[in-house]
């Protein structure tokens, strides 16, 4: 939990035990309790509203965050989960399938993180497998077929980094991936959960807007990482994380992803409910019918999109 | 009468360098002296990593830099490379005006491209033209793992989307020859992007019916690999090469293993089928000749 956390929980004990005692003693210590509760509801704002890149990066991270599963369950209905790659095996990383958004047919597929040790070993703690990747592949393709929009939630540490994924090819299945999706003749839309994990989010993550959650972070590699290989010092993580500009924000700012979408405060786990109805907004307010009518333009301009990023001058 | 002096003097020792970066002039020191040797000029002998044998450079240099001893590939730097694909005097170089900036504002940055520059005698990372290979048009790309390790940022990865785009309007084969440790951190998500610009500009050149051959070097890591190096129609590798997309030491700290012999190398990408074949420095400009002609008539 985040330090935060931990001091708003304390004085919310406080405010329980002032109140409990206010009941049990038959006393009035309403001004006390008001003032307790102002001064709570201000340092949650003041709290929530100065993260560091690394308290972002902790509560991408946190056990608690809601998870693919969590959001598919509240903002489809009529979820059909789907299996497989066809080739080799079923990731269980990567949770997809066809469901419905109001009415409108659509793909869905997500990185699934687990909510506790057992469930994370099965998902294998969102690093997502070359079978995996070509799952969702698989389902992307089906969804082109079909004229069905693909939406992807992405939430992952990074692609799988074993023997197994180098033998089955994990640098081909991502860049597969990144070939496909830049051409799929369907609309697409990527949402980051939690954790945008380098080229292992990067391969779900070509699409006509990206967005992310408010605390959402998206890196080339994870803080620890960079700070090791640039410093030889992986505790310098949070300074490596403030340099290397992950956080939602940062990212709007540079231009290289579409829309942030405000988290309850403190964050999704605190109200997934929330959470889940503000995505279903504005997935509802994104014209499907008219990109799926109009897939030239919608192609040249995803294309556009990812070919005019990039930082350089020229003569 | 005899110098015993002399005869008890601590010897003093040359080194030779490994590399065929100039090197500084010597310091040595011994018995309290120091004394300055002269630069030897670049390098005149080389140490094979892999035989061990000190070889001549010249001869080195005279065999497309395989060890002639052992038949190692040395690395090859852009210009090199150039040298040995096209055909003397055709090649022309493109999109070398560009230049990197610092989006964020990352210290040290500037430094090391200057340091790359003088190395390579390239602008950045990757040199990309047009040319003839026995005759036939190709345009072509090639990383230069002496400049930042090959790493690609916003600059290389507009130089490999210029290219494919350029080949796919004048209807050219293209060949990259890839050579990186991956995505160029200091540039952060920018660099990350390219691996989707690069795989997105490869699939129009693809679907225009063009010709891409993949011919990866060592090192071809990271994010990189994890790009157009795999889209290729056909997929070349130099024998010996090391090619994967998550690095050793990572693998070995998740997994606490041994790596088992050979991983992460061409041979073992050929046994698992991600590319097409191993093809030796000296057959290399044969082999892109007679498969570029096999797609495009004359």
């Amino acid at each position: 939990m985040l330090e935060r956390e931990k001091e708003l929980a304390e004085l919310n004990n406080k405010l329980s035990d002032l109140r409990k005692l206010a009941e049990d003693k038959q006393a009035d210590f309403s001004s006390e309790i008001e003032g307790l509760e102002e001064k709570l509801t201000r340092m949650k704002e003041e709290a929530f509203s100065n993260l560091t890149a690394m308290d972002k990066l902790t509560l991408s991270r946190m056990v608690e965050r809601p998870t693919t599963l969590d959001y598919i369950e509240r903002i489809f209905h009529s979820f059909i989960e789907l299996h497989g790659d066809r080739m080799y095996r079923d990731d269980p990383c990567i949770v997809g399938g066809v469901a419905r958004l109001g009415d409108l047919p659509v793909t869905v597929i997500g990185q699934q993180k687990g909510r506790n040790i057992k469930e994370n070993v099965k998902r294998n703690f969102g690093m997502t497998n070359p079978e995996g990747y070509r799952k969702a592949l698989r389902l992307m393709k089906q969804a082109e077929k079909f004229h069905r929009p693909v939406i992807c939630f992405i939430d992952t540490p990074g692609a799988d980094p074993g023997i197994g994924a180098e033998e089955r090819g994990q640098g081909e299945a991502i860049a597969r991936n990144l070939m496909e999706m830049a051409s799929l003749r369907t609309p697409v839309i990527s949402i980051v959960l939690g954790e945008g994990g380098s080229g292992g989010a990067l391969a779900l993550s070509i699409a006509d807007e990206i967005w992310m959650l408010e605390h959402s972070i998206y890196s080339i590699l994870s803080p620890e990482g960079f700070a090791s290989i640039l410093w030889k010092d992986s505790s310098r993580a949070k300074e490596a994380a403030q340099i290397m500009k992950i956080t939602a924000q940062d990212l709007q700012q540079m231009g290289l992803i579409d829309k942030v979408l405000p988290e309850p405060m403190g964050g999704a786990h605190h109200d997934p409910e929330a959470m889940a109805a503000l995505i279903k907004e504005h997935l509802l307010k994104v014209p499907f019918r008219t990109m799926l009518g109009q897939l030239d333009d919608v192609l040249e301009r995803r294309y556009q999109k990812y070919r005019r990023i990039g930082a350089y001058t020229e003569s | 009468m005899f110098k015993l002096n002399r005869v008890f003097k601590k010897p003093r020792y040359l080194t030779i360098q490994q590399n065929n970066s100039q090197p500084a002039p010597t310091e040595i020191e011994g018995q309290g002296e120091k004394s300055v040797l002269p630069a030897i000029p670049n390098g005149l002998w080389t140490k094979c990593p892999n035989c061990g044998e000190t070889v001549y450079t010249k001869d080195l240099s005279n065999n497309n830099k395989v060890c002639v001893r052992c038949g190692y590939h040395f690395r090859m730097g852009a210009w090199e490379r150039v040298d040995l694909i096209m055909d003397t005097g055709t090649f022309k170089e493109i999109y070398q005006d560009m230049k990197s900036v610092n989006p964020l504002d990352f210290e040290g940055y500037a430094e090391k491209i200057r340091t790359g520059q003088e190395k390579t005698a390239l602008s950045e990372a990757v040199l990309t033209g047009y040319g003839k290979i026995h005759g036939q048009d190709a345009v072509i790309t090639v990383m230069d793992s002496n400049f930042m390790m090959g790493s690609m940022g916003s600059v290389v990865g507009e130089k490999v989307a210029r290219a494919f785009e350029f080949a796919a309007e004048r209807k050219m084969p293209i060949i990259a020859f890839t050579a990186s440790g991956g995505a160029r951190m200091q540039e952060g998500m920018f660099s990350l992007m390219q691996m989707a610009k690069t795989s997105a500009a490869v699939g129009r050149h693809s679907r225009q019916g063009g010709l891409y051959i993949a011919v990866l070097t060592d090192p071809t890591t990271g994010g990189v690999t994890a790009s157009f190096p795999m889209l290729g129609d056909i997929i070349l590798a130099e024998p010996d090469a090391l090619i994967g997309f998550a690095g050793k030491r990572v693998i070995q700290q998740t997994i606490r293993q041994e790596l088992p012999e050979g991983f992460q190398k061409a041979e073992f990408l050929l046994e698992h089928g991600f590319i097409d074949k191993i093809v030796a420095r000296e057959d290399l400009k044969l082999t892109l000749s007679r498969l570029i002609k096999l797609h495009y008539r004359r």
